[in-house]
């Protein structure tokens, strides 16, 4: 892929290049979504294995339909009902996995850095779907992607990232991106849900929700996570969106073709208003259609890695299951 | 990409023009008309191709068949030895292909992989009433069962000839030249 790289595990790690060359394979993807069949030949014989130690359900079911649309065999997982309960390791797990002869693992983990510790234990290559607080890449590139497509450009534009910010691997993995292709990103949020030292990511710090607003090319509204409601971040959901939530007279800051973005799933009236959810600026669902795009984007360039098959115990098992894999289509002139 | 030299001028601009004023003469001939064809290049000097296909058949007939593109990195049978290049360049198709003449237009035909993945591909689209290929030099060496319906130049080689088939639209020069890699 994306130079030699066997895993994707951020944002952080990739060049501007690397993420601009995914989010122009994306683009091929996107079209082959629209076909009378959507699928294409691809990754056949390629097996990849979705790891969900937490759950999920728009990504997971967004990588196992990007895996199926590129002619992938897919297993999958979720921390209930598999061998976790009986204490088993997250290594012991992911080596019985590659033991079988898969190529791709794709992890959502409840512990940052998770994903990291795979790659390095692991032949076959790793994906990030989410590690917590840390990145999620994949997210990161569909929220670019989405912005690029309907700008045609990144560099200049103002992205606006409201809400908890502290807690989002979402606003982490956008941060680095957009800061990489030379994005302005303003940031604004209760103070109980900013990093210590956010500036030195790159970016201002807004005091308010519409000071973060104003002008900006872009709004991505991050979700309250109503599982942490009992901790002390906030006073009370009410407060929340009377303060930080998105409503369409705040919208008005923005510029007129204001992009309005989402990772879902929203909280309708609080961080964001029905209005503006359903309104003429929210890319929303279609962050979820390109989200699929993205990930078949990173699946392929990963699969077509030399040396990403399994161990190597099983390069010759997997060789094997691929009886094209080495034969020249193209050389021909 | 490998180093190149040029050896031999097999065409010129004027010949590869010839070429394909009598390629577009015989599509339209062969199908009786061009009521329904449509024409797809495969990227990328296939879809400069097609567009001078349309171009004659426009001035011949009076009707302008539609061009299509097709990007066959998706369906090529080498996935380990090219997927980690980004692919760039969307197939598109224009119009529904069921029912009509497709003619796949493509610069070379050689092992005929191209063409098998461009045919899988393409019938992923629709159930066209039959698919026709016009090259521009058919240089043997087949590893499939694969011909051209429509061929500008039968260019015997051997297998270490590379054949060059330069156009304006991607190259800057019209042409078709025989080469061989520099080792």
């Amino acid at each position: 892929m994306i130079g030699q790289r066997k895993d994707l595990l951020g944002l952080e790690d990739l060049t501007a290049d690397e993420i601009l060359s995914i989010l122009d394979t994306a683009r091929t993807f996107r079209e082959v979504l629209d076909r009378p069949i959507p699928k294409v030949p691809s990754l056949r014989g390629i097996t990849a294995a979705n790891l969900f130690y937490e759950p999920s359900t728009r990504t997971r079911l967004s990588f196992e339909l990007a895996e199926k649309r590129l002619s992938a065999d897919t297993v999958s997982f979720q921390t209930a009902g598999s061998s976790v309960s009986k204490g088993e390791t997250l290594k012991d797990t992911a080596r019985n996995i590659e033991a079988m002869g898969i190529h791709l693992v794709i992890v959502r983990h409840h512990a940052s850095g998770a994903p990291h510790y795979l790659a390095r234990n692991l032949n076959a290559g790793v994906i990030n779907a989410g590690d917590g607080t840390h990145e999620h890449p994949t997210q990161g590139l569909l929220d670019i992607y989405t912005m690029r497509e309907h700008k045609a450009r990144v560099t200049g534009l103002r992205v606006a990232i409201v809400g908890d910010i502290l807690h989002s691997r979402v606003a982490r993995s956008d941060i680095w991106g957009l800061k990489k292709l030379g994005a302005e990103v303003v940031v604004a949020g209760p103070t109980t849900m900013m990093p210590v030292e956010v500036e030195r990511f790159g970016v201002t710090v807004a005091k308010s929700v519409d000071e973060a607003l104003e002008g900006a090319d872009v709004v991505n509204i991050l979700r309250v996570q109503l599982e942490r409601q009992s901790s002390t971040l906030y006073s009370t959901l009410r407060e929340y969106a009377r303060v930080y939530g998105i409503t369409l007279e705040r919208l008005r800051r923005a510029r007129p073709d204001v992009l309005v973005m989402h990772p879902g799933p929203m909280n309708r009236g609080v961080e964001i208003a029905p209005e503006v959810a359903d309104g003429e600026h929210s890319v929303i669902l279609e962050q979820v259609t390109n989200g699929v795009a993205v990930r078949m984007a990173v699946l392929y360039l990963l699969a077509g890695q030399k040396d990403a098959p399994g161990a190597s115990a099983e390069a010759t098992l997997s060789e094997g299951k691929r009886p094209h894999g080495r034969s020249t289509l193209s050389p021909r002139r | 990409m490998e180093q190149v030299r040029e050896k031999a001028e097999v065409l010129d601009a004027e010949g590869l023009r010839r070429a394909v004023t009598r390629i577009a003469h015989e599509i339209v001939e062969k199908n009786g008309g061009a009521d329904s064809l449509v024409l797809v290049g495969i990227q990328r000097r296939g879809v400069p191709l097609a567009r001078r296909l349309q171009e004659k058949i426009k001035e011949f007939e009076g009707v302008e068949p539609p061009v299509g593109s097709l990007n066959i990195a998706l369906y090529r049978d080498d996935l380990q030895t090219i997927a980690h290049q980004p692919i760039v360049g969307a197939s598109e198709i224009p119009v529904a292909i069921d029912g009509k003449i497709v003619v796949l237009v493509d610069d070379v035909l050689f092992t005929g992989r191209t063409a098998r993945a461009a045919l899988d591909e393409l019938i992923d689209f629709g159930r066209p009433l039959s698919i026709q290929l016009a090259v521009m030099v058919d240089r043997g060496h087949r590893e499939l069962p694969i011909r051209a319906d429509y061929v500008g130049k039968n260019v015997p080689t051997s297998r270490r000839e590379v054949v060059l088939v330069k156009v304006d639209e991607v190259d800057g020069t019209d042409g078709i030249w025989i080469g061989e890699t520099l080792a």
